[in-house]
């Protein structure tokens, strides 16, 4: 009796699934994300134009918090089976990611569906960086930031200095004008920097076209090893020590704390990322110019491209997802990547154009004449011809390099060891991180 | 001779305790037996590779000099965090128990700040001692003190061992003040009347008499720096300058959580939660013998 109930029971069951297909509910997509305040009410409105663009698919948007926690909370999620089916990683997961063996390649995705892709259409320092050495793309592009330079146009007006005329191109001029600031008075602090390892080590190297480490910076294999004890490293670390000697350099700590130092006035000049332009907008309250990064003069191809950081979208793996589910996502990436929408992501969030043709309308349209820190993180990012220094990094638990790396300097501006130490036990102690990685990847 | 309760039957205070039983066991002896399972493994994030590799972990782990570098750290900071948690939370009972008016008013403000969150504590105070934003860091640098936490090892750890204390400062005070009032008014007026200066009072009569209190604090403040305090290092510190504020609590995290080496760090929490257990049981031992309850 119980089987024939239950038998009736699942008929009963089929005919309403049936009953509900043929009234076409929307796929539902899960989509997780990680920005906060304006950037994810902006994310959220990508999302309601996608939703109301069609009918067939739906995708829902969670926040997940910090790009840390998102990661954290993914690989949860995917070892319990709930992984959603896209989620946005920074740009240091990229290899974590790519290697995880928990993905669905991005080209793999366009191919399979059969959705219109083109790749090309992408910027190829933002393709490139979430992209295999043949050119197939892993992860879609979404929020791209790069490294620029805040200058308190104010403090140096105090300091004697003319904004407008200043030339910031080398680091010379910058350690130069840094000095002068603090001895005339114009601000307590010359110079410092938010995210030490990503703007004076990732984005140094790319612009001085020189290696952060071995095989393209890890773009062609696990086996790579670092290269920050070189000569310029050497140099620029031991110019940052004599700078904060001297007065002119000021250290502003880990993470985003340096972004702190350039809003409230008390620094003069900070590197830190484009992304920030949301915050000084709302809280500097003094003229402020952005720049593109510094290069040591007589650098040979320096200075070249600037590499990005932000985040991608990831697509996740696993048993059980059906065909519409994958046609939603690769619908939804097609529609991110539209011109139309790229370019309203651009101009809301002041993330970079992620495509050509953005920039060369928006220019057209005069668009950037009132707005500079839209357009120089751009420029910076496309000047030159990348070469494998400025194309990328691809290294295991970079996070954790990263980390390593600013305690070590943190060692030397402290005057516990010189910089040749520091970045030599940078070198020995991140290479065994990247070989742990290496051997849980097999 | 005591009136006691006498339940028949085995089966109600087990019953009784299953509910506790069940916490403790879903919430304390499956996890913890995860993690000693997971140590000795080598797997990648996704668990999609796993390969068990017997004490290599522990091996990594123990070889490390940071490790032992951390262990270090961890040692300075619990002491310290002890000592100046206690001290002064001692003193605030001994005063508020002669306070006679406006008691209550007085418990309540120094009860507050055990009802923050370290991360909040910490952020509190980070505003009053950064070197550029806050008033005192301010104070410091006009006054010629080259306050600078971000990249004074001793400074960050200082600033890291007053936050986490001062969080704990209430909590052990309302310990030490129920302790205080427990002791018989008698015994401390049968020895003013023999003559005894307040310091003596306190030194031969009532602290003896407080030390199984003291003793439960020592316990549970040694707990509290060891696995409590990851909150205000975070907040303020982030492990640095260099390692200086790199506890093998926050260690643990950073390997776990940032590095994703589950093997790694699960050894690590297995050596932490040894060790715990292991100053437990010599507390118990030697320590409680000289306890006068």
């Amino acid at each position: 009796m119980r089987k024939i109930t239950s038998a009736f029971l699942a008929s009963l069951l089929v005919v309403f699934a049936l009953g509900s297909t043929a009234q076409a509910q929307p796929t539902e997509i899960q989509f997780w994300y990680a920005l906060t305040g304006p950037l994810a009410e902006h994310t959220l409105a990508q999302v309601e134009d996608f939703n109301a663009s069609q009918d067939q698919f739906r995708v829902v948007a969670d926040f997940t918090g910090s790009y840390d926690e998102t990661m954290v909370a993914a690989i949860a999620a995917f070892r319990a089976g709930t992984a959603p089916h896209i989620v946005q990683m920074f740009e240091v997961g990229t290899a974590t990611m790519m290697y995880s063996g928990a993905i669905k390649p991005v080209f793999e995705l366009f191919e399979e569906t059969g959705v219109p892709f083109e790749r090309d259409v992408f910027l190829p320092a933002v393709a490139g960086y979430y992209s295999l050495p043949d050119g197939s793309m892993m992860s879609m592009p979404f929020n791209s930031s790069t490294a620029v330079m805040w200058v308190n146009d104010d403090a140096l007006t105090a300091a004697g200095i003319d904004p407008e005329t200043v030339s910031l191109e080398t680091w010379e001029e910058v350690f130069e004008v840094a000095q002068q600031v603090v001895d005339e008075g114009g601000a307590d602090c010359g110079f410092s920097m938010a995210w030490p390892t990503w703007t004076q080590f990732e984005q140094f190297s790319a612009v001085h076209d020189v290696p952060l480490a071995s095989l393209s910076n890890g773009m062609e294999g696990l086996g790579a090893e670092m290269m920050v004890n070189s000569e310029l490293h050497v140099r620029h670390i031991q110019n940052l020590v004599d700078a904060r000697a001297s007065g002119a350099f000021t250290y502003g700590g880990r993470g985003n704390a340096g972004d702190g130092l350039f809003v409230s006035g008390e620094c003069a000049i900070v590197q830190g990322s484009s992304a920030l332009f949301a915050r000084v907008d709302r809280e500097a309250e003094f003229d402020w110019t952005m720049h593109m990064l510094p290069y040591y003069e007589g650098t040979p191809n320096a200075p070249l491209n600037s590499i990005i950081g932000g985040a991608s979208l990831w697509v996740m793996d696993e048993p059980g997802r059906t065909d519409e589910e994958w046609q939603g996502i690769a619908e939804f990436f097609a529609f991110l990547a539209t011109i139309d929408q790229a370019e309203k992501w651009h101009v809301d969030s002041g993330y970079l154009p992620i495509r050509f043709g953005i920039y060369e309308r928006l220019m057209e349209e005069g668009f950037y004449d009132e707005r500079p820190h839209l357009r120089i993180p751009y420029e910076q990012l496309t000047r030159g011809e990348a070469t494998a220094n400025s194309s990328g990094i691809r290294l295991g638990n970079l996070p954790q390099i990263r980390a390593i790396i600013e305690e070590e300097i943190e060692l030397a501006f402290e005057g516990q060891q010189t910089a040749q130490q520091a970045l030599d036990n940078a070198v020995e102690r991140s290479n065994v991180v990247l070989r742990a990685f290496e051997r849980a990847q097999r | 001779m005591r009136r006691r309760t006498i339940f028949r039957g085995k089966l109600l205070p087990y019953l009784l305790l299953a509910p506790q039983l069940a916490i403790t066991v879903v919430f304390f002896f499956y996890p913890a037996g995860q993690a000693v399972w997971q140590s000795l493994l080598i797997e990648d994030p996704f668990g999609l590779y796993s390969e068990f590799v017997w004490f290599e972990n522990y091996q990594i782990v123990l070889s490390n000099p940071l490790y032992l570098e951390a262990a270090r750290v961890t040692l300075i900071f619990s002491v310290a965090v002890t000592l100046f948690a206690m001290a002064p939370a001692l003193l605030l009972a001994l005063m508020a128990d002669q306070v006679i008016r406006g008691s209550s008013g007085y418990r309540t403000l120094l009860v507050w700040p055990y009802a923050i969150a370290p991360a909040v504590a910490a952020v509190l105070w980070l505003f009053i001692f950064h070197p550029s934003i806050g008033q005192v860091g301010q104070g410091l640098r006009a006054l010629g003190v080259p306050w600078d936490y971000r990249l004074d090892g001793g400074q960050a750890l200082g600033l890291v061992i007053f936050v986490s204390a001062w969080k704990q400062v209430s909590y052990n005070f309302l310990f030490f003040l129920a302790g205080l009032q427990s002791i018989p008014k008698t015994i401390v007026e049968a020895a003013t009347v023999d003559g005894a200066t307040p310091t003596r009072r306190f030194v031969q009569v009532i602290f003896p008499l407080l030390s199984p209190t003291t003793f439960f604090l020592l316990v549970v403040n040694i707990i509290y720096s060891f696995f409590d305090t990851f909150g205000v290092i975070h907040a303020i510190t982030q492990g640095g300058p260099g390692r200086a504020t790199t506890t093998l609590m926050y260690r643990l995290y950073r390997d776990g959580w940032i590095n994703l080496d589950l093997g790694g760090s699960s050894a690590q929490s297995v050596l932490l939660m040894s060790a715990v257990i292991l100053l437990t049981v010599i507390q118990f031992r030697f320590i409680e013998r000289r306890v006068h309850y």
